[in-house]
C-alpha cells in the first residue's frame, strides 16, 4: 500500500521526505562540505571540478552551477543544505528563499516587510493564489530571465 | 528536588543572529524585533534559572544526512557555536549539565521516549540565537544549557501529540533530580515561514495568534492539530512549532502565568512570536 502523502497538493512546496532525501543524498552532502572554509575556497576556484567529486547526477550538478535552487530541491536538495552554496556566495537566506520566487530581491523584501504571502488562495493547488504554478514567475527577476 | 519555573518560546531566525554580530540593532528594522525582548532580557535576569533546557533544530548543522536522530540529547560538558557556512557566530561557548542530562536522558528513555545521546554536537543558530535574544551580548551564557535538538528538516518530524508527550515526560524526569535546581525550558523555531520554492515568504497573521492562544490555554487540544495543517497553513518550516508543544508539555497541569507576549512580521522570511510562560 502506498504511503499517504497529504503534503503534495500544496502549491509551490516540496516537502524533504524519505523520497526527496534519498534523490538528494550526494547533493546535501556536496552542500554540507562548504561548511569548511578549505572546501569553500576549492569550491569558488573550480566549481565544476570540486562537483566532480560526488557521486552527484549531472543534472545536479547543472543546477548547482545555474544556482537555480528550485531546480536543485526537485532533484532531492534541501533548503538548510543548499543555504551551504548560498552562504559561499555570500548570500543571506531572505536573498535564497526570495530567489526561488522570480521577484527581484527588493520586490522579495518589500513583501516580507507588507506582512509577507498571504496564505488565502495558496493552501491547495489549484486555487488562484500567487504561489500557483499559473502565476510563476511572481517578479521582474523571472520575467527577465523568460526573455 | 529539580522543577521547571517557566517556559520560553521564541523564533530563531538566523538574520537576527546576524544582525546582532553585526552591530544593527538600532536600525529601523531590527529595532521592531529586538524591542519586543527588552522585557526578557530584564525578566531572565530576575529570574536567571540553574539551567536552561533549550529545545530547537540543527539546521544540516551537526547532522547531515548521514545520521538523522528525531530527538537528540546534548550530554557534553561544552558546545562550540558552529561554523554554518558564514564563519562561527561570535558568541560565547555553551556550558552544558552532563550529570542533569544524563539523568533526563535515562528517565525519559525509560518512558518510552528514544532519544539519541550526545556527547559531541556543535551548536548552530537554533541554539545561539535564542539565548543572544534572551541574553544580549554578554561574556559568557548566565547558566548552562542542554541543548536538545529535534528533527525538523526531514519529514515526516515527530507529532505535536508525540512532542507535548515528551515535554510532559521531561517534567517528570526533572522532578526526579534530586538537587534543588531551577530549570527553564525554551522551545524554539517558528512561527509561520517557509522558505522554499514559490510560495517562500508565506506569513500567517492568524493563525500564528491563535497558536498562541491555544499554546497557552489548551495546548493538549493544540498538540493533536496534524502535520500538514502546519504546512499549508503556517508554511514549510512553520512545522518548527512542534518543538513549542515540548517546552508547554513540561509546564504543570494549572495555567501558566503569561508574564510576556510578543508579535512581529517580519524578520527576515519569517513571523517572530515570543511568550514567557511562568509555572503558577
Amino acid at each position: 500500500m502506498a504511503l499517504d502523502k497529504p503534503y503534495q497538493d500544496v502549491p509551490g512546496t516540496t516537502i524533504f521526505d524519505a523520497e526527496q532525501s534519498r534523490l538528494g543524498y550526494h547533493l546535501n552532502q556536496f552542500c554540507m562540505s562548504l561548511m569548511k572554509a578549505e572546501n569553500r575556497a576549492r569550491f569558488k576556484a573550480n566549481e565544476r571540478a570540486y562537483l566532480d567529486e560526488w557521486l552527484m547526477t549531472e543534472e545536479q550538478k547543472q543546477a548547482v552551477l545555474a544556482r537555480d535552487l528550485n531546480w536543485c530541491i526537485r532533484l532531492g536538495g534541501n533548503i538548510y543544505f543548499l543555504a551551504k552554496i548560498g552562504a559561499t556566495d555570500g548570500k543571506s537566506f531572505q536573498q535564497m528563499a526570495g530567489s526561488m520566487t522570480g521577484m527581484t530581491e527588493e520586490e522579495y523584501r518589500d513583501m516580507m516587510i507588507a506582512g509577507g504571502r498571504s496564505v488565502e488562495g495558496n493552501r491547495v493547488v489549484g486555487e488562484d493564489g500567487n504561489a500557483q504554478a499559473h502565476r510563476q514567475p511572481q517578479g521582474k527577476a523571472g520575467r527577465k530571465e523568460a526573455h | 528536588m529539580a522543577r521547571i519555573t517557566a517556559s520560553v518560546y521564541t523564533s530563531h531566525v538566523p538574520a537576527i543572529g546576524a544582525a546582532l554580530d553585526l552591530g544593527k540593532t538600532g536600525e529601523p528594522y531590527w529595532q521592531k524585533v529586538f524591542s519586543g525582548y527588552d522585557f526578557s532580557r530584564q525578566w531572565l535576569r530576575d529570574n536567571t534559572p540553574d539551567v536552561i533546557f533549550l529545545v530547537y533544530n540543527d539546521h544540516a548543522t551537526a547532522f547531515s544526512l548521514e545520521m538523522i536522530p528525531t530527538f537528540a540529547i546534548g550530554c557534553a560538558a561544552e558546545f562550540q557555536p558552529a561554523d554554518e557556512g558564514w564563519g562561527p557566530r561570535p558568541v560565547p561557548v555553551v556550558k552544558g549539565h552532563p550529570e542533569l542530562a544524563a539523568h533526563i536522558a535515562q528517565s525519559v528513555i525509560q518512558d518510552d521516549f528514544d532519544l539519541t545521546i550526545v556527547n559531541r554536537m556543535p551548536v548552530d543558530h537554533g541554539l545561539t540565537v535564542p539565548l543572544s535574544l534572551m541574553c544580549g551580548q554578554p561574556a559568557a551564557w548566565p547558566c548552562p544549557v542542554i541543548p536538545f535538538a529535534v528533527n525538523v528538516v526531514q519529514y515526516p518530524v515527530p507529532s505535536g501529540r508525540r512532542c507535548y508527550n515528551l515535554g510532559r515526560a521531561i517534567r517528570k524526569a526533572v522532578a526526579s533530580y534530586d538537587q534543588p535546581l531551577k530549570v527553564q525550558i525554551w522551545g524554539t523555531g517558528g512561527m509561520s515561514h517557509q522558505l522554499q520554492g514559490p510560495r517562500a515568504g508565506l506569513i500567517n497573521r492568524e493563525w500564528d495568534s491563535a497558536f498562541l492562544d491555544r499554546l497557552i490555554a489548551d495546548p493538549a487540544d493544540l498538540a493533536q492539530m496534524s502535520h500538514i495543517e502546519y504546512v499549508r497553513e503556517a508554511g514549510s518550516e512553520g512545522i518548527e512549532l512542534v518543538m513549542w508543544l515540548i517546552a508547554r508539555g513540561a509546564m504543570s497541569d494549572n495555567p501558566p502565568r503569561v508574564a510576556h507576549r510578543f508579535y512581529h512580521v517580519p524578520a527576515s522570511n519569517t513571523a517572530v512570536g515570543h511568550l514567557i510562560l511562568e509555572n503558577t
